[in-house]
């Protein structure tokens, strides 16, 4: 049995198609969904082992990005995503993705009950969009997605990803509790200044993970490293692959371990 | 009830757009010691006042502030702003009335999600200064720098409130008959007080149509044929007659370059010069389609707006070709004033450059990157004589069905229209872009400045996909220029149709159905809907929030029927409207070169050279715009603007693979070279395509299937020596397509662009863009241009002549002379069927064109992002006589030539023997090697070495020179919850 996918669509939305192929090729089955079906039978989610939301503007981010779905989620669908993950479903939320599941409480969800905001992704210190390849190391033990120590190359495309939590004593605690899946690092895995940290995250945080390992939020786009090929940095040693299912980028790893942990 | 809610970041919170703005209001000559920003939302709410208060505090903390970061004042209905400590002056910016708000939408979605009451929102921004400034000098400033007057109003300590809700008054509805008068001077005014941009030519065609009808045109009558028959539209000018040199061309674009697609007939062309885009094919199920536009004037006056708009309406584009194609990578070509112009060298009533392209920038990248579409490819040029009437080009390929190609609106379908509503923006677009750009033109025609909403697009396009793929539909085209009357003209011309104009959704009250008919308000296609479908396509739309609405029926009448509220206020006959234009004759005349070749002395030092040539604005990185566009959503991308270590190296070509699930790809270029049409219009034209072919070549494509599109940009084609031009470049794409077999399958003209001052008019130099689709078999095999490997050996391929005639070189000597580089198209045809077999073959490590700047530029360039260094010998240099430049033999000259066809190629030292055998005649030679040291290292003629300098180095001059505003201030300074750390 395949583990099955849930692909979140909403207007703005746009990276949902290569993100559902990502789980496809590691043997999920994938449905892409509208969040008005969601918003109109929120049992919609009961049918899945996981959720997907994917990259882009939801609505625009125009209010402040992934705010308005969200409000949207938060007021509707909240529920149904707490008990995906407690009947032990995955959620994965890249760049607007992540920012939803931050502005939704979710992650890094140290307080209880789950809810409210403890950090937040607001504007790049460089006030500027960017879109470019970054290094990342895997931080956490309990994250399900990426071994505590393994170094990706992937890129990021954003221009709200800047990491704050809500004070120090917060990001003490999400550090404690295990909660950081992902810090920008160097090449060499030195401290990174602009533009190995393209945004001036605080502690270089790049990506969040909860309590149980199964929901990840990150800003970079492992769907766009899932091919080997993505890589621009293709050097003389650079094989080129084979066939498509051999063709594995650094973000492939995510997906695959999704998949399989699902599978069990 | 009334509120306005002010969001500001938290006093700790560091203020990276309060910076960005103070550093913009620095640019514009106005020194503060700080900005803060704040985010404004005006917020209209029902009910009793201590309900809406309620509501209104609610919307503010659960929906418009973030919690973490920021903080908010409620204010109610006039209630003035707190003022606070260490802020001497505000700055307000609003939309005008009317004016396109596309956040507000968002808010109103969020605040109903939350389950608050809401009758509409406004959106606001706000900026608090420090310093000792007064008021008028802060209200010029921020005019210049945080807000443009064509769209926005914007004051500083002002006491105006920004209110949610506006709207205008309800004209009374009049038929309006329009009589044209038998004198034709009071005739030709009747076009200018309407500003129709009709000729008087034209004009008395159309009174002799009415004449004959025995009655006179409706006000919408005439506005539709002013639409169907502008420039813009039509393209009357080069597809008119022309004679030039004693030979004469009834259609001389038909003569020339449809001609030659013409004659070549090749199997993979599908659809050309007829759809919206060109049409080729891909594989077994898919075709690509590509097009290009130009959005000039728009982007003149606001270019925001009007980039966004010129990227929305080319994806429009590329979704009304055949059934519906899907946008899957952009392309973008600007030409700018000069970035570092003094501010006394704007003509009046223009923008700074420097302003232009950061807007433009903007625009494109909040347009491009919420619709998901990369933007992969693109290039920017500088001349002064852009600056009154920049170029903003906008490309769009999309991936189609093999089997949605045709389409036909059959009588009996529905007109609907489906997405954004219709307003007032935008009106006469169509005949504003056909016309010159003055100082008075930000007043005067702002109501054709256009904002967009990306969204809205990208639902439509969401929509329309899976209506396409269920056979909802049986035609679709775009709304563009001209708006409803362009699109449901066009989709009629060979059956008819009526539509009731007060069925379309309007955006507020007010518009009379001339303007309802002509808006070129954004992000609406109209679509021809069989009866037995509507219901399904309505529900399809409703289901992903599109809009759609059945607007009238398409007829097998011939004529194209308007009512309004009932009554009938046009009755057009469709052959009159599409092939009633009057045929005029125009003549043109060849431009004799006028500058001539400087003698320079070579320079002491080459490597400091080197340096200004990477600095020069032509040459230098692009990074600071590129970083800003999406250039890898939909996973595509396989060769990005910059490759290598760090994305150093700038390569010359996007390589995209549409489908996930296969290796075979695209390739898409860009060539333009505008000066050297001055010294010879042919012989830019030829250097224009060359250069598109060189740079898809170098990234692996195949030489035999590469399609062209055209795009001319030039001033005022009634003068005899710049229509020249035009036919000259044209002629120059007939000979070039057939000796390539690269045909052309869609172009585009703008003309008119001149920008009038009271010193007279001033014309962009005559431009063509030629950009390039190309295919490519297997993307593993695609070639990027970093250095790869240690004692690798470096092959030049091609022949260098004294050819500095509009180079790069030149121009930083104030020189433009007459070298002009000569392409030779037997020469360029061998060269590149031979470089593209070794790409195929696998031969070539690295690769990348020779352009401006030359031979040194290229190397430098490929050392950028790679783990070696170059060490090049120009003795080895194959070199050929120019018959008009300086001697070749000269070290200056061979590293800054601009010759045409030269590719600097890595190759493995076992390859070399096959890639000497497969380049046969074709000029080349092994002018150095890779070295382990990250430097490049030129020996010249006599034997010394002229350059060596560090990799680094050179690549910080070519990065920095177009950096405009690093991060501000210390960018490398993580910054926490307190600002430390």
């Amino acid at each position: 049995m395949k583990p099955r996918i849930l692909i979140l669509r909403a207007a703005g939305i746009n990276c949902d198609v290569e993100t559902a192929y990502a789980f496809e090729r590691h043997g999920a089955a994938t449905e892409a969904i509208h969040v008005n079906r969601l918003l109109s039978d929120e049992r919609t989610l009961d049918d899945f082992d996981g959720l997907a939301i994917p990259g882009g503007f939801s609505y625009g981010d125009d209010v402040a990005a992934g705010k308005v779905l969200a409000v949207e989620l938060a007021h509707h669908l909240s529920d149904a995503i707490l008990a995906l993950i407690d009947r032990g479903g995955i959620v994965l939320g890249i760049c607007n993705g992540f920012q939803v599941l931050v502005k939704l409480g979710i992650l890094p969800g140290v307080e209880t009950p789950i809810g409210r905001q403890e950090a937040t992704l607001t504007d790049n210190a460089s006030n500027r969009y960017e879109d470019r390849w970054v290094v990342l190391e895997s931080a956490s033990d309990r994250s399900i997605f990426c071994r505590k120590g393994e170094r990706l190359r992937m890129p990021v495309a954003h221009g709200e990803g800047r990491y704050v939590p809500r004070d120090e004593t917060m990001h003490a605690a999400i550090v404690e509790n295990d909660r950081v899946a992902f810090r920008y690092t160097t090449a060499g895995g030195g401290e990174p200044s602009y533009p190995d940290d393209p945004n001036g995250s605080f502690d270089h945080v790049a990506g969040l993970v909860d309590r149980t390992g199964r929901v990840l939020g990150l800003m970079p786009h492992p769907e766009r490293a899932m091919f080997a090929l993505h890589e621009p940095a293709r050097g003389a040693g650079f094989a080129a692959p084979t066939s498509l299912d051999e063709d594995l980028g650094d973000g492939a790893v995510v997906f695959r371990n999704a998949v399989e942990h699902l599978r069990g | 009830m009334s509120f306005r809610v002010e969001v500001r970041l938290r006093p700790d919170q560091p203020d990276a757009r309060g910076r960005a703005a103070r550093a913009e209001l620095r640019d514009a000559g106005l020194d503060v010691a700080e900005v803060r920003s704040v985010r404004g939302f005006a917020l209209a709410l029902p009910g009793p006042a201590d309900d809406a208060a309620r509501a209104a505090e609610r919307i503010a903390t659960e929906v418009l502030c973030d919690p973490i970061v920021e903080t908010y004042h409620l204010l109610a209905d006039d209630e003035p702003p707190p003022t606070e400590d260490g802020t001497d002056h505000r700055v307000d910016v609003a939309k005008k009335a009317g004016v396109m708000d596309p956040a507000a939408d968002g808010v109103v979605r969020a605040v109903r999600a939350a389950g608050l009451p809401l009758v509409a929102a406004r959106t606001y921004s706000a900026w608090l200064v420090r310093g000792d400034v007064d008021a008028d000098s802060l209200a010029a400033a921020a005019a210049r720098a945080l807000g443009n007057e064509a769209i926005e109003e914007i004051s500083a300590d002002g006491d105006r409130v920004v209110h949610a809700v506006m709207t205008p008054d309800e004209p009374p509805f009049e038929r309006t008959t329009v009589p044209l008068p038998d004198d034709d001077e009071a005739l030709a005014a009747v076009s200018d007080d309407g500003g129709l941009s009709l000729s008087p030519e034209e004009m008395r065609t159309i009174r002799a149509h009415f004449r004959e009808l025995g009655r006179d045109p409706t006000d919408v009558e005439l506005e539709t044929i002013a639409q169907t028959w502008s420039e813009h539209c039509k393209h009357k000018t080069l597809a008119g007659a022309v004679e030039i040199d004693g030979r004469r061309y009834e259609n001389m674009l038909k003569e020339t370059i449809f001609a030659a697609t013409r004659e070549l007939a090749l199997p993979w062309c599908v659809s050309v010069f007829v759809d919206n885009a060109g049409v080729v094919a891909f594989d077994d199920e898919y075709h690509v389609t590509f097009k290009v536009e130009t959005h000039n004037h728009p982007s003149a006056i606001e270019p925001y707006g009007g980039a966004g708009t010129g990227i929305g309406g080319v994806l429009r584009d590329t979704m009304g070709t055949g059934l519906g194609a899907r946008p899957i990578v952009s392309t973008d070509v600007f030409c700018f004033g000069p970035p570092d112009l003094p501010r006394d060298r704007v003509p009046a009533g223009a923008l700074h450059p420097l302003r232009v392209l950061k807007g433009v920038v903007a625009g494109v990248r909040d347009y491009g990157n919420r619709m998901g579409i990369p933007t992969a490819n693109g290039a920017v040029v500088f001349d002064e004589r852009y600056t009154g009437n920049p170029l903003v080009h906008c490309g769009s390929v999309g991936l189609l069905p093999a089997d949605k190609v045709e389409k036909a609106a059959r009588p009996g379908d529905l007109v609907v229209v489906a997405g954004g509503r219709t307003g007032r923006d935008g009106i006469h677009g169509a005949t504003f872009s056909s016309r010159e750009l003055h100082s008075e033109s930000e007043t005067l025609d702002s109501g054709a400045v256009q904002i967009g909403n990306a969204i809205t697009e990208k639902r439509v396009l969401d929509a329309m996909l899976q209506a396409r793929d269920r056979g909802l539909y049986s035609c679709v085209t775009d709304c563009g220029a001209g708006g409803l009357s362009s699109a449901v003209g066009e989709m009629a011309e060979r059956c008819g149709a009526e539509v009731d104009l007060e069925t379309v959704p309007l955006k507020y009250a007010g518009l009379t159905y001339p303007e309802i008919w002509i808006s070129e308000a954004q992000e609406r296609m109209v679509f021809s809907v069989p009866p037995e479908h509507e219901a399904e396509l309505l529900a399809l739309f409703a289901s992903e929030d599109v809009e759609a609405t059945v607007i009238g029926r398409f007829t097998d009448s011939g004529r194209l029927v308007l009512r309004f509220r009932g009554e009938e206020v046009g009755d057009l006959d469709l052959g009159f409207l599409h092939d009633g234009v009057p045929k005029v004759t125009r003549r043109a005349t060849v431009r004799v070169p006028s500058a001539a070749e400087p003698a320079l002395d070579a320079p002491d030092d080459l490597g400091a050279a080197l340096h200004r040539v990477l600095a020069h604005p032509d040459v230098a990185s692009k990074e600071w715009i590129v970083r800003q566009y999406d250039h890898e959503v939909q996973a595509g991308s396989v060769v990005k603007p910059f490759a290598g270590d760090g994305e150093r190296s700038p390569t010359d070509a996007a390589v995209v693979k549409p489908r996930l699930d296969s290796y075979a790809g695209v390739a898409i270029s860009n060539g333009i070279a505008p000066r050297t049409g001055e010294i010879d219009p042919y012989a830019m034209g030829l250097l224009a395509i060359d250069e598109a072919f060189r740079n898809v070549i170098a990234v692996g494509a195949r030489a035999d299937r590469v399609a062209l599109l055209d795009n001319f940009c030039a001033g005022n084609c009634e003068r005899p020596e710049i229509l020249g031009d035009v036919t000259r470049v044209a002629e120059a794409c007939r000979d070039a397509a057939l000796a390539l077999k690269a045909p052309f399958v869609s172009g585009k003209d703008s003309l008119n662009n001149e920008y009038r001052t009271e010193h007279g008019t001033a014309a962009i130099p005559t431009t063509i863009l030629i950009s390039a689709i190309a295919h490519v078999d297997d993307v593993r095999r695609a070639v990027t241009s970093p250095l790869k490997g240690e004692e690798s050996r470096l092959v030049l391929v091609g022949a260098t002549r004294a050819e500095l005639g509009g180079s790069t070189w030149y121009a930083l000597h104030g020189e433009l002379g007459r070298s002009v580089p000569r392409v030779d198209l037997d020469v360029s045809r061998r060269t590149f069927a031979a470089m593209s077999g070794l790409a195929r073959d696998g031969l070539l490590r690295a690769c990348h064109d020779l352009s401006d700047g030359g031979l040194a530029v290229a190397a430098a360039e490929m050392t950028f992002g790679a783990a070696v260094g170059a060490s090049l010998d120009l003795a080895a240099v194959p070199r050929a006589d120019g018959p008009e430049g300086p001697d070749v033999a000269r070290d200056d000259v061979l590293l800054f030539s601009e010759s045409p066809t030269r590719f600097l190629c890595e190759v493995a030292p076992e390859d070399l023997a096959r890639v000497t055998k497969a380049l046969g005649d074709v000029p080349h030679a092994v002018v150095g090697e890779t070295i382990p040291e990250r430097r490049l290292r030129v020996r010249g003629l006599g034997g010394d070495v002229v350059i060596d300098q560090a990799a680094d180095a050179l690549h910080e001059t070519f990065r920095a020179a177009l950096d405009f505003g690093s991060p501000a201030e210390d960018p490398s300074r993580t910054t926490g919850p307190e600002g430390s750390r």
